[in-house]
């Protein structure tokens, strides 16, 4: 079979960020990059696919050439290829992104059977690429999932419903989109960065149309002022803790 | 006007959908709810009491189970035929997918996890990113705004009763709007403490340092009738599964009581324990983010804090 992921780079967050003084970016000034812990997994779970069912997987991502870390990433983790859809790194909204997509994938001329996509971007949180390539190529699509399972000439696929799960039997070539959880993801081998290094990147430089949805201004959140109560150091503060515990009510049954 | 599509599971609410009718309503035009399948009918009240002037209920022998791709089809209908300025659902996993085949289908933009809105042409609306640690101000262009309202961006408020008016609507829907739909169920385990439930989690972080480590955690837990949660940190090493994670990509928690254990408070796991009322941060790092997040915390080493902790709460409960 063979499969394509698609994922983005995101900057390493995660302490208190600071944006670039347009307010357009974070500023990244001080960061790494990574890509969404559903992409990673999407990306695992196509290489687990491949090794179990046999064929051929390739990463593919918009972004600037930078991206090709992320992209060497994926194939360090056992992509066979990668694609890059070179931007001058401005935003694309997720109609042109999945746009430019829809046209890779037709362009590439592999039959894919299945296209990967992470639930949403860590960074831009869309919920709709994915979705919209399907459309556009016509094929059935199932989002956040976080167990698939490949059945003769279809999958089954499960996503998490109110502690339990729902069940999708869904026809081959399709879209899934995953969430964390679905595999833990391999670090990649020396050897596998080694070999990713040495391999090709195809490259294609998509037209962009402009936005639908144009981003104005970044803006960090306020938030609520409030104070901490130290209870103590070490194991002599329990007795207070469990105070605070009565105090809240936490023994009521 | 403003269609706004009510979330349920076989005619079970989803509470999320109140609240976004709670912002839809503030917006200054007329509110028309929409309820997908005949088991939804009976939601029209509630509907009603948090400001839908009329609800449709769209009647279909087929969507008896959620197909997203006919319920999507069902709003572009209801689009078409009513021309609404903009469409709203909740920045849940239904909520967003609907919302994202409406747009595929329709062309048009569509703007997730919106917190404030203000129509127009331009519409536009600040939205929350990554998983709501930033803030977008954005606009939209295009005839109908595809909006979907963040989770507990806004309180759900009744507004005066009324009794609504009811429309049902009879769609035309293909076969290949139903080639994906939930097919099969795996209901929730009865007996465990959910994790987006628990009034007490007790969670661990990469300090834990070690599967082994998180016995005392699950010792505490088990006491206060809570659950376990972890860090990625954690699940990432293996020493926990991911379904215990909080956080961004994890689960969102909303107890009474986090207990945060050697965890360091990265703002995609904070996201994640945003909805819990108070925090106790156990951690040797007096300078670490999770302490100033907290309400209370223990300056110390959780492997020394916690089987003390524990001794205290059997004390107290004898
Ligand atoms: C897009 C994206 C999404 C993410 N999603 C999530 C998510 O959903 N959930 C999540 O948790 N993370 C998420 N992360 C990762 C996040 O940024 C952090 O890397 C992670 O939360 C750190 O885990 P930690 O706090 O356990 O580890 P660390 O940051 O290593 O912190 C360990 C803490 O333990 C304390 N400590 C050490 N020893 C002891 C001891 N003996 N006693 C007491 N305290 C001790 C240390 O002082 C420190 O504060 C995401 C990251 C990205 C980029």
């Amino acid at each position: 079979m063979n499969i394509l992921v698609c994922i983005k780079r995101i900057p390493a967050t995660g302490g208190k960020v600071s944006l670039t003084a347009d307010e357009q970016e974070i500023d990244t000034r001080h960061l790494g990059f990574t890509v969404s812990p559903h992409e990673e997994c999407a990306v695992e779970e196509a290489v687990r696919l491949i090794e179990a069912n046999g064929g051929s997987s390739a990463v593919l991502t918009l972004g600037a050439e930078v991206s090709t870390e992320q992209l060497r990433d994926a194939m360090a983790m056992g992509i066979d290829r990668a694609i890059l859809l070179e931007t001058d790194g401005r935003e694309w909204d997720a109609g042109s992104t999945a746009a430019a997509i829809v046209e890779a994938v037709r362009a590439d001329g592999m039959n894919f059977d299945l296209l990967l996509f992470g639930n949403e971007a860590a960074d831009t949180g869309d919920y709709q690429v994915g979705i919209r390539v399907a459309h556009a190529l016509g094929l059935p699509c199932v989002t956040g999932i976080k167990s698939l399972e490949i059945k003769g000439g279809g999958a089954v696929a499960k996503r998490e419903a109110s502690g339990g799960w729902d069940i999708f039997e869904i026809p081959l070539p399709a879209v899934v989109t995953v969430k964390e959880g679905i595999n833990l993801p391999r670090y990649p081998s020396f050897q596998g960065r080694l070999k990713a290094k040495k391999k090709d990147i195809a490259r294609a430089k998509p037209q962009w149309n402009g936005n639908q949805m144009e981003k104005a201004r970044l803006k960090i959140p306020k938030e609520q002022e409030h104070q901490v109560e130290i209870l103590g150091n070490g194991p002599g503060a329990a007795p207070k803790a469990v105070e605070v515990f009565q105090k809240l009510g936490l023994f009521q049954k | 006007m403003i269609i706004a599509l009510i979330e349920h599971d076989r005619g079970k609410l989803n509470e999320s959908s109140l609240e976004m009718l709670t912002l839809g309503r503030g917006l200054g035009l007329p509110l028309h709810a929409v309820l997908i399948g005949e088991a939804a009918r009976p939601l029209a009240d509630r509907a009603a009491a948090f400001g839908a002037a009329t609800v449709h209920v769209v009647q279909h022998e087929r969507l008896a189970e959620y197909a997203p791709e006919a319920w999507a089809q069902c709003v572009v209908e209801l689009i078409e035929s009513l021309k609404p300025e903009a469409v709203l659902a909740s920045g849940t996993d239904r909520g967003n997918e609907v919302m994202a085949h409406v747009a595929a289908q329709t062309r048009l933009p569509m703007a997730a996890n919106c917190i404030e809105i203000k129509l127009g042409n331009p519409c536009v609306v600040t939205r929350a990113r990554w998983g709501g640690s930033l803030l977008e101000e954005a606009r939209l262009n295009g005839s109908t705004h595809l909006l979907t309202v963040a989770p507990l961006a806004v309180e759900a408020v009744e507004s005066p009763a009324r009794s609504p008016t009811i429309n049902t609507v009879t769609p035309t829907l293909d076969d290949k709007v139903f080639r994906v739909r939930v097919s099969g169920r795996v209901e929730a385990g009865a007996g465990k403490i959910s994790l987006a439930e628990a009034r007490v989690v007790v969670g661990g972080g990469r300090g834990v340092g070690s599967a082994e480590g998180f016995k005392p955690l699950e010792e505490l837990a088990e006491l206060m009738g809570g659950a376990v949660g972890c860090s990625r940190a954690v699940t990432s090493l293996g020493w926990r599964p991911h379904a215990e994670q909080v956080g961004q990509t994890g689960t969102r928690i909303a107890p009474d009581l986090y207990i945060a254990c050697g965890v360091s408070g990265a703002t995609q796991h904070l996201i994640g324990a945003r909805g819990s009322k108070h925090i106790l941060a156990i951690n040797t790092d007096a300078d670490a983010p999770i302490v100033a997040a907290a309400d209370y915390a223990i300056i110390g080493d959780l492997h020394e804090v916690i089987p003390a902790l524990c001794a205290e709460v059997k004390k107290a409960m004898a």
